[in-house]
């Protein structure tokens, strides 16, 4: 008799050697670019071609690099109060087409996921167009109000990603939840502090995670409403890149990575929390 | 004994939506201390007479008072009522002691009362200890306490309960009706429920109210609204029934009688009925009250005590057996093709196996066991 081969449960298809390999390729295929850039940024050679040894010289030359900090700095900032300004907008947009019925809403609903929608080239454009021709914003004025044309096409483009995420959460917000508060005694305000912020929180944070990357990395609008005062991060890079890749760029995008990594895994360990508090909760 | 003392009172209370008549004219008093049922199909109007009542809708016309107070237009977080809700609405992310002091401290009652008053509320839905809890970690079961915890604490004039049992498992149910019925003994606090369960609302509720399409068909106590409908409608709705259609032929102060073309034999009833003679009218029997005996060629009907011989009895013979362990329901076919339900309780182990299949019997009721309708 030969034992019958029994069919693999679903968790059993990862301890097959066909799918370990093909996850082998697809982890490579993913991280192997971004494995190489850290790498390098601590090889020893100027030109960073060949690797040469082991160094932190990079490291210390990126932040001894005044162009380069400036720009991380401006970079972090325009991403914050973008974030911020975003999270509020597009947490009051979404509540208003959750909540009221009004001439117009599909037609702003479908507007809101223009900005997504729409080629960043175009709207890189539009920027430069709308900031040189309609409202030229002044770049002599003093930091960091001379990034706000920055700052607000950033704005113009994240906010719509918040309002949607929200929208999302708000769809499974029960109801009764807000008349068990009224009927409790609180008033509208009371309801929103008490009850729908709580809701929201999860929306809200994957929210301003978005924003906030979106912001922090965006290259093509910002190229377009950027001038020689108000650089960011990522145009400096690929200014830096542009008479050759040394391994300094290598380190400050490492720094970027880490950065960004480290938000991000902070934000979902706090909305993890709270999902699989609702998941438990059932209802 | 002081006279009971209307506390909620519905005074010609007409609800639209669109063109859609949810609640219509419904004119309603309801006493201190009672519980009360509202009772009717889904889509019956029932939940929108309720969520008036708790302030969520406001009627279209007419209005609603509470201890004389015209309440129709207060918005419901100034009302003195609470309610426990379908889906018991529990906060999420509050703890069990959160959520029942919520609207303590809404209103701004200081937290050493309102610790003392979340405790004894815990207390009173036999949830000591829980306090500290998360909703998450608690069954369905414990949740609805959570929230009849949530509207006690504030001492309302009324309880508002929508379908309290209808998410809980059935041996739970059966569980949760004699302790609601309990708590509101214990608390005195009037108690109004709304149920699609006919059962839940008899074995629950001193009063009841029936709707249907809007309209309130009948108020009564649960005994009354199960052996004195006032409409089929009703009738049919509480239990099980069977109609017959027929012709009021006597109709005296002591007796009446109603030809049915259905039965072989007169219905006689020994009691008046006040409606005109000849008139179309409807006889209902319900199950239990009609006896199943043995029917063998050429033997005389059965003769119950009060009944005429001759009358309230039929012919037919047994089609269908239901078994439903403490009772049997037989479905009997008459002479003429109609088919008539009877309940028999099991009263010892053997009792199911004295009729079966395709067996003629005689059917049998007292005279005072038919309901009369006229409508």
């Amino acid at each position: 008799m030969t034992p019958r081969k029994t069919p693999p449960g679903p968790l059993d298809y990862l301890n097959r050697w066909p799918i370990r390999t093909w996850l082998t390729l697809v982890f490579i295929y993913l991280y192997a670019p971004m494995l190489t850039l850290m790498a390098f940024s601590f090889n020893n050679d100027k030109r960073n071609i060949v690797w040469r040894g082991f160094t932190l010289d990079y490291y210390v030359k990126a932040l001894q690099d005044s162009d380069l900090i400036t720009a991380f700095g401006n970079s972090l900032t325009i991403a914050a109060i973008s974030t911020l300004v975003s999270v509020i907008l597009g947490t009051l947009t979404a509540l208003t087409l959750w909540r009221f019925r009004f001439p117009g809403k599909a037609a702003l609903e479908g507007a809101l996921a223009l900005p997504i929608v729409v080629p960043e080239i175009c709207m890189g454009v539009a920027m430069l167009v709308f900031f040189t021709q309609v409202v030229p914003w002044p770049t002599e004025i003093m930091w960091p109000f001379n990034l706000g044309a920055i700052i607000i096409s950033h704005i113009s483009f994240s906010f719509s990603f918040v309002a949607i995420v929200i929208r999302a959460r708000l769809a499974s917000f029960n109801r009764e939840l807000e008349e068990a508060a009224k009927d409790l005694g609180a008033g509208e305000w009371r309801i929103f502090r008490d009850i729908l912020i709580p809701h929201m929180r999860p929306g809200l944070l994957a929210g301003a995670l978005l924003a906030f990357t979106l912001s922090l990395d965006d290259f093509v609008i910002t190229f377009f409403t950027s001038g020689p005062e108000t650089t960011t991060f990522p145009i400096k890079v690929y200014s830096m890149v542009r008479f050759s890749v040394t391994p300094e760029v290598n380190a400050a995008s490492t720094i970027l990575i880490v950065l960004t990594l480290v938000l991000t895994a902070l934000a979902l360990k706090l909305q993890g929390n709270d999902v699989a508090r609702e998941a438990a909760g059932g209802s | 004994m002081t006279p009971p003392k209307t506390i909620i009172r519905f005074e010609n209370v007409t609800k639209r939506f669109g063109k859609v008549v949810a609640v219509d004219d419904v004119s309603l008093s309801i006493e201190e201390g009672e519980f009360f049922a509202l009772l009717g199909p889904s889509g019956c109007g029932k939940t929108t007479l309720l969520r008036m009542l708790a302030g969520f809708e406001t009627p279209t016309e007419g209005r609603i008072l509470i201890d004389d107070q015209d309440i129709s237009l207060t918005p419901p977080n100034r009302r003195p009522v609470n309610m426990v809700f379908q889906s018991y609405a529990v906060f999420p992310h509050m703890s069990v002691a959160d959520n029942v002091g919520y609207g303590l401290k809404v209103d701004g009652v200081p937290a050493a009362e309102r610790d003392r008053r979340v405790e004894e509320a815990l207390a009173l839905v036999k949830l000591e200890g829980f306090g500290p809890r998360k909703p998450d970690q608690m069954s369905g079961g414990q949740r609805q306490r959570v929230a009849l915890a949530r509207a006690l604490v504030k001492r309302p004039r009324v309880l508002l309960l929508d379908e309290p049992l209808s998410a809980l498992d059935a041996k739970l149910r059966e569980a949760m009706r004699s302790e609601l019925t309990q708590l509101q003994e214990k608390v005195g606090i009037t108690f109004l429920m709304v149920t699609h369960d006919q059962d839940e609302a008899l074995a629950m509720a001193s009063r009841c109210a029936v709707m249907n399409r809007g309209l309130l068909q009948q108020v009564a106590t649960p005994g009354d609204l199960y052996e004195f409908p006032n409409s089929r409608f009703v009738a049919d709705f509480i239990g099980q029934v069977n109609l017959f259609e027929g012709r009021l032929t006597v109709d005296e102060p002591d007796h009446a009688m109603v030809e049915c073309p259905e039965l072989a034999a007169p219905i006689f009833l020994d009691h008046g009925v006040t409606g005109a003679r000849e008139a179309m009218v409807w006889v209902a029997l319900r199950p239990e009250k009609i006896e199943l005996h043995k029917r063998a060629d050429g033997a005389p009907p059965p003769v119950l005590e009060d009944a005429r011989p001759g009358n309230n009895v039929a012919a037919g013979i047994i089609r269908h057996i239901v078994y439903l362990g403490g009772a049997s329901i037989y479905e009997v076919e008459l002479e003429g093709g109609r088919r008539v339900k009877t309940q028999r309780s099991n009263l010892t182990r053997r009792d199911q196996e004295d009729f079966t299949w395709d067996e003629p019997v005689w059917l049998a009721w007292h005279a005072c066991s038919p309901a009369v309708l006229l409508s």
